[in-house]
């Protein structure tokens, strides 16, 4: 785990729900409403998705929205900013081959 | 279509206190913001302010913001979050995406952008690795999201951003291999260095990241020193063990909307590269549209804070809530504060390239609006 705590200045966070999404199949436990992208971290997944030519691996680059580095595919939808993205219960993420595809669940 | 008499796109340090100010003065704001929490970059910044007391020094920037955010809310000032602007048309119509999913046409009769600004990047074999990230990126990480995004950081610049955050970066747990200079010396405020400095993490001028080894993520970096001319001096290459870089190589404003807009603009590369052109005002080269903050030029988020409190206070004058002459000598007030926090050694840099910037600003806009 990768959580930050015994911190010098910042209070224990609290204690927020933990809930269970699913990374490429596998279940994760996450703190509800934390943002995807630290979900992530906090379970050492570093690569958020493959580019289309070289299939080269990408992870976060500026986490606050503006690279678009750290996109995936979730609930179907691809190409979503996951460092400003909060987490849902039941969330399906998928790590994202190129420009990712589109499923019926993404369409609705 | 949704009218309103002042729009402010960004609920940074700059767009929160334009909004407060205006809202004060009777104006009836709209505060839009693309995050899904206002305050922009403030509740990362959990080191204390510089500057006199006058201007919340001493008080860390996670504590400005929640300050700033209970004041909007005791204003009732309206505000939209996941609200992303991606349009501006004639000067005053803003085209908003709102949660993602459904657009909306804010018509202002006046509009401020406090957009703020972006990390730069440097680029060198292996920056694309995952691990390789903003400066920026891994103070959001460690101090809002509350995870480490490595164990072993190389940082890459020493101003106050690289500095501040490898400090940080130590404070939550991470290891710092190195903080790495360019120049042949140091760049940020000398309390935050000493900090690190007696942490012993090691600074090495001169030198840069010659590249990133590591096939999923970063597993090394390799380092090498720099002549006088910026070259690489073969020979000098060292490796270090880390699994992340940081980049805190300075910032870029965020003026997309600015140049939408048909705004004016200077290259000013002591303050980040293209600034809109503006006045002591804060006003634009276009006739309702103000700017204030990182958008400015690259400070910090005490001037941020005085800038947008200059435009809300002007753009409620020019909407007729409060007199000229009250403008003016609150004007006046935010620009003593202003120049106290743009003086000695780091900051009289960037009171030089304000003033060339607003006189030139002052010419071109007098010649443009009045």
């Amino acid at each position: 785990m990768n959580r930050v705590s015994n911190h010098p200045i910042l209070e224990e966070e609290r204690s927020s729900r933990e809930v269970q999404i699913f990374v490429d199949g596998k279940p994760v436990m996450v703190r509800e409403g934390e943002m995807i992208a630290a979900a992530l971290i906090a379970n050492d997944i570093f690569i958020n998705r493959y580019t289309a030519h070289k299939h080269k691996p990408r992870g976060i680059y500026c986490a606050i929205g503006r690279c678009t580095d750290c996109i995936m595919t979730v609930d179907g939808v691809p190409n979503v900013r996951t460092c400003v993205t909060e987490v849902r219960e039941g969330m399906k993420i998928t790590t994202q081959q190129g420009t990712g595809i589109w499923s019926e669940e993404g369409r609705q | 279509m949704i009218g309103t008499e002042l729009a402010i796109v960004g609920a940074g340090p700059a767009g929160l206190s334009a909004a407060i100010e205006a809202r004060r003065a009777g104006v009836d704001v709209l505060l839009i913001d693309e995050n899904a929490r206002p305050g922009g970059q403030l509740f990362k910044q959990i080191h204390k302010f510089f500057g006199s007391r006058a201007h919340k020094a001493g008080i860390r920037g996670m504590n400005i913001g929640t300050e700033l955010l209970r004041e909007s809310e005791n204003l009732g000032i309206n505000t939209w979050l996941n609200g992303e602007v991606c349009g501006i048309e004639d000067g005053h119509n803003l085209w908003v995406v709102r949660n993602r999913n459904k657009s909306e046409i804010v018509k202002a009769k006046k509009i401020i952008l406090a957009t703020g600004a972006t990390e730069n990047a440097v680029a060198f074999p292996g920056w694309d690795l995952p691990g390789v990230m903003g400066a920026g990126a891994a103070q959001t990480m460690i101090n809002v999201n509350r995870v480490l995004p490595g164990r072993k950081v190389v940082m890459l610049g020493s101003g106050n951003v690289g500095v501040i955050v490898a400090y940080q970066l130590l404070q939550a747990g991470a290891e710092v291999a190195a903080i790495l200079e360019a120049a042949p010396k140091l760049g940020g405020y000398g309390v935050h260095t000493a900090k690190v400095s007696r942490a012993g993490v090691p600074f090495c001028v001169s030198h840069t990241i010659k590249r990133a080894f590591g096939t999923k993520h970063v597993e090394a970096v390799e380092i090498v020193e720099l002549d006088s001319g910026f070259k690489q001096v073969p020979g000098t290459e060292r490796i270090l063990e880390a699994d992340t870089v940081c980049l805190a190589t300075g910032l870029t404003p965020l003026s997309e909307l600015a140049w939408l807009a048909g705004c004016k603009f200077n290259f000013v590369p002591a303050m980040g590269g293209h600034i809109p052109v503006h006045d002591d005002k804060m006003h634009s080269t276009q006739a309702d549209i103000f700017i204030a903050g990182d958008i400015s030029g690259i400070e910090e988020a005490s001037t941020a804070m005085e800038e947008g409190r200059l435009a809300g206070i002007n753009v409620a004058a020019e909407l007729g809530y409060i007199t000229e002459d009250e403008a003016a000598a609150r004007s006046g007030e935010i620009w003593e504060n202003l120049n106290a926090l743009r003086s000695g050694y780091f900051g009289q840099r960037r009171r030089d390239a304000k003033d060339s910037m607003l006189q030139k600003g002052k010419e071109v806009i007098e010649w443009n609006i009045h």
